[in-house]
């Protein structure tokens, strides 16, 4: 049982916690994912480290509410247990110093860049980030983002803050302008890091993705996380997270993401009706 | 005579019943039962069957006891060797090992060696409680513990610190039995739930999780510590374990890496390997989904790649979770398939149908990435090849569609690459395997030992706990020798 120690809500429907796990806390790295199992009766799925800390034995995992497992874990509260969390799983990324590295980040993908984008500030990297959400409201971890960035761009789709637009027209106005990128690191939903490696790739700078593809044990065994990477099959779970993106086939993917829909649909209906049974015993119709 | 006796046959729910439900399939022998069949043991002086058991069970002094009623003594003297009995009788191949040696079998049939095992297995569990060795009773986690007979050596503190990755049956066999020395033994396992093939791997209906727990619960009930969630390699190297005081290690990490074909079509929706379909099934009981949460979409037709034990798993299961027609298809002929002749009859039974001589070479799929068919080239049989059997070889133009919307991978596990990848030191083999000294089990690295599926590659559950006794008197032989200091 892991212990849940803060809970913070980042924005509508995105929370963030801060779990005591020293095992873990004391070997993870930037790229680092755990997999957590919230109770007897959950499913196994893979949440990126958005940050740790050693000294405390800490992690902190940030969860956006999209389905049956990720709303019942943003119902938990601080002083509650998860049942299981294992890792460091994944292979960490590989970080050196470099002249400018730019961080892409679409909605959540801001939590798996974070210690990325600070480790390569540590050591010295030009960091410039940028950040990217459907509206203002869901922009999150902008404070620690620029304190570990030497400068950072924001976009809206709905023009509520900064850019109105993609956050993939920035790096394109970046690369436009003749800026230069030693490496791009993107980070967000399927459809934005297809879009930045698109960006980048006439321009022939190095981009890495980070991927969140469908996992089972998270420890190679069952390849439900595939994916084709220069035309090989990889285990996203121990050859990634991180893949160059411009190997990456996101189609297929993108297909793959897709392939529980049907009953993640009935997994979040029966969960509803589970946390809401006044609902079934509703007879307003009755007369 | 005894002998003229026939051997009593396993009971079972009939096949239209189970395929609607994942109970156990076989029924287990009544004490009339197990009785009958005992009696038809002729004791002989050769006593050939323990010869064919990979962990020595006494057989003809168990046998004897089930003869006189004596049923829990029967699976006591069974666990002086095995650990796991009532695991070992459902799914040891007997017929391969120790019936095949049996002298009854020269005639007519042999005795039904693991059918008794399993009876007695149960028997104790139902009536008499687990029982320790030197008769202490599991009154806790540590039982029983100061008074173990053991005689490891110590550091001023009881025995030594063993460390063991995995609580597949090597790492369970292993763990146990160091237990029994004396030794401090901590299991590290990377899942949630212990049992490692045998918890992901294999049905319900073949071996009830119920019976692994009360397996689990005996090896801890030995004092061994079950360290859930800890990934080896990543949450600790090697180095970490001998730091925190452990003085060796057993590395029982099992076949986990499936195989796929390497034909197009692969990562198409619809396309599991059998480990992943398995592992939602039986790991993560997928089948009682949305009670469970972790999903599992089966289709209405069916092809399973492979002819394995795991073969047959993965069609029984797809059969249960409502598939209407499920197909193994496989590149050989009946004769070659490696699954038990048992699981073959009761996967027919259940109305499993076979593609042989039939070798899968694309998967065909729709624009939105769902699998449509499977095109596949018939085969036949030339010369035999470097396994001795003879060599499939395509028939050119043969090729032909079948319509499928789910296809399961099931052509074998290579040795679980992790660990090797991430600690330097560690000689592996041409397959990925752990090179481990088959008399004492010590790898390249002092102090680490291995056995099981991590260093033969894909095999059975009583091999690997075979591999786990042989590296656990290994592990003794080197802490004895003095090696603990280092």
């Amino acid at each position: 049982m892991y212990r849940i120690v803060r809970k913070e809500v980042l924005a509508p429907r995105i929370k963030s916690f801060l779990i005591e796990a020293p095992e873990i806390a004391a070997k993870a790295k930037p790229g680092h994912f755990v997999v957590v199992r919230l109770d007897e009766k959950g499913e196994r799925i893979p949440l990126t480290i958005a940050d740790y800390d050693a000294a405390s034995g800490t992690i902190e995992l940030v969860v956006q509410e999209v389905g049956r497992t990720t709303y019942q874990m943003g119902m938990l509260e601080a002083g509650q247990y998860i049942q299981d969390v294992v890792g460091p799983l994944g292979t960490p990324m590989h970080i050196e110093k470099v002249d400018c590295v730019v961080f892409v980040a679409g909605g959540l993908g801001v939590a798996p860049i974070y210690p990325k984008a600070r480790r390569h500030y540590e050591i010295g990297s030009r960091v410039v980030s940028l950040i990217g959400a459907q509206n203002k409201d869901l922009l999150i971890m902008r404070d620690r983002m620029e304190k570990v960035s030497h400068e950072v761009r924001y976009s809206t789709d709905d023009g509520s803050f900064g850019h109105h637009g993609f956050v993939t027209e920035l790096l394109k106005e970046m690369l436009d302008s003749g800026a230069k990128i030693s490496e791009v690191v993107a980070v967000g939903p399927l459809v934005m890091m297809r879009a930045a490696c698109r960006v980048t790739e006439p321009f022939g700078v190095k981009t890495i993705v980070s991927l969140n593809p469908i996992m089972v044990d998270g420890t190679g065994m069952c390849g439900s996380c595939r994916v084709t990477v220069g035309g090989e099959t990889k285990f996203s779970c121990v050859d990634g997270p991180a893949f160059d993106g411009h190997k990456v086939d996101f189609g297929e993917l993108i297909a793959r993401q897709n392939r529980f829909l049907a009953e993640e649909r009935l997994a979040m209906e029966h969960f509803t009706r589970g946390i809401a049974p006044e609902r079934e015993e509703c007879r307003c119709h009755q007369g | 005579m005894p002998s003229r006796v026939g051997r009593s046959p396993m009971p079972k729910q009939e096949p239209r019943e189970r395929i609607r439900n994942f109970s156990e399939v076989a029924l287990g022998y009544s004490e009339e039962d197990a009785i009958r069949e005992a009696s038809r043991c002729i004791n002989c002086p050769k006593r050939p069957c323990v010869s064919g058991c990979p962990v020595e069970v006494d057989i003809p002094s168990f046998i004897g006891l089930i003869r006189d009623g004596r049923f829990a003594e029967a699976a006591r003297k069974i666990k002086e060797k095995n650990s796991l009995p009532a695991i070992c009788g459902r799914v040891c191949p007997q017929e391969t090992q120790c019936e095949a040696q049996c002298t009854l079998g020269k005639k007519g049939e042999p005795v039904a060696i693991g059918a008794l095992e399993r009876f007695a297995a149960d028997f104790e569990r139902a009536h008499s409680g687990i029982s320790l060795p030197g008769g202490l009773d599991t009154g806790g986690p540590h039982a029983g513990r100061s008074n173990m007979v053991g005689s490891c050596p110590g550091d001023g503190s009881g025995g030594l610190k063993v460390a063991v990755v995995g609580s597949g049956p090597a790492g369970l066999t292993c763990a146990a039995d160091l237990a029994k020395m004396g030794y401090k033994v901590t299991i590290f396992e990377s899942l949630h739930s212990a049992g490692g093939v045998l918890r992901y791997g294999i049905p319900e209906f073949r071996l009830p999780k119920a019976i692994l727990e009360e397996e689990i619960a005996y090896v801890r009930a030995l004092g061994v510590e079950l360290r859930l969630n800890v990934l080896i390699g990543q949450t600790y190297s090697l180095d970490d374990l001998f730091r925190a005081g452990y003085k060796a290690i057993f590395l029982g990490t099992g076949a986990g890496l499936p195989h796929f074909l390497g034909i197009p079509g692969e990562n198409l929706n619809g396309v599991y390997s059998a480990n992943e379909f398995l592992t939602r099934a039986n790991l993560m009981k997928a089948y009682l989904f949305p009670d469970y949460v972790t999903p599992i979409k089966v289709g209405r037709r069916v092809a399973v790649v492979g002819a394995g034990n795991v073969a047959m798993d993965a069609a029984r299961v797809a059969l249960r979770l409502g598939a209407e027609e499920v197909t193994i298809v496989y590149r050989r002929s009946r004769a070659e398939m490696p699954a038990r002749r048992e699981e073959v009859e009761n996967a027919e039974e259940e109305g499993v149908r076979f593609a042989l001589l039939t070798n899968p070479i694309r998967v065909l799929g729709d624009e939105k990435g769902w699998v449509t068919g499977l095109e596949c080239i018939r085969m036949e049989l030339g010369e035999p090849d470097e396994s001795g059997r003879r060599r499939p070889v395509p028939i050119k133009g043969s090729e032909f569609i079948m319509g499928v919307d789910t296809m399961i991978s099931a052509i074998g596990t290579d040795p679980n690459p992790l660990l090797p990848r991430l600690t330097p030191g560690l000689a592996t083999g041409r397959h990925g395997n752990l090179v481990a000294d088959p008399e004492t089990g010590a790898t390249s690295i002092p102090g680490v030992f291995a056995g099981g599926d991590i260093v033969t590659g894909s095999a059975t559950v009583i091999a690997a706990m075979g591999a786990g006794k042989v590296a656990a008197r290994g592990i003794d032989r080197y802490l004895r020798a003095g090696n603990a200091e280092k």
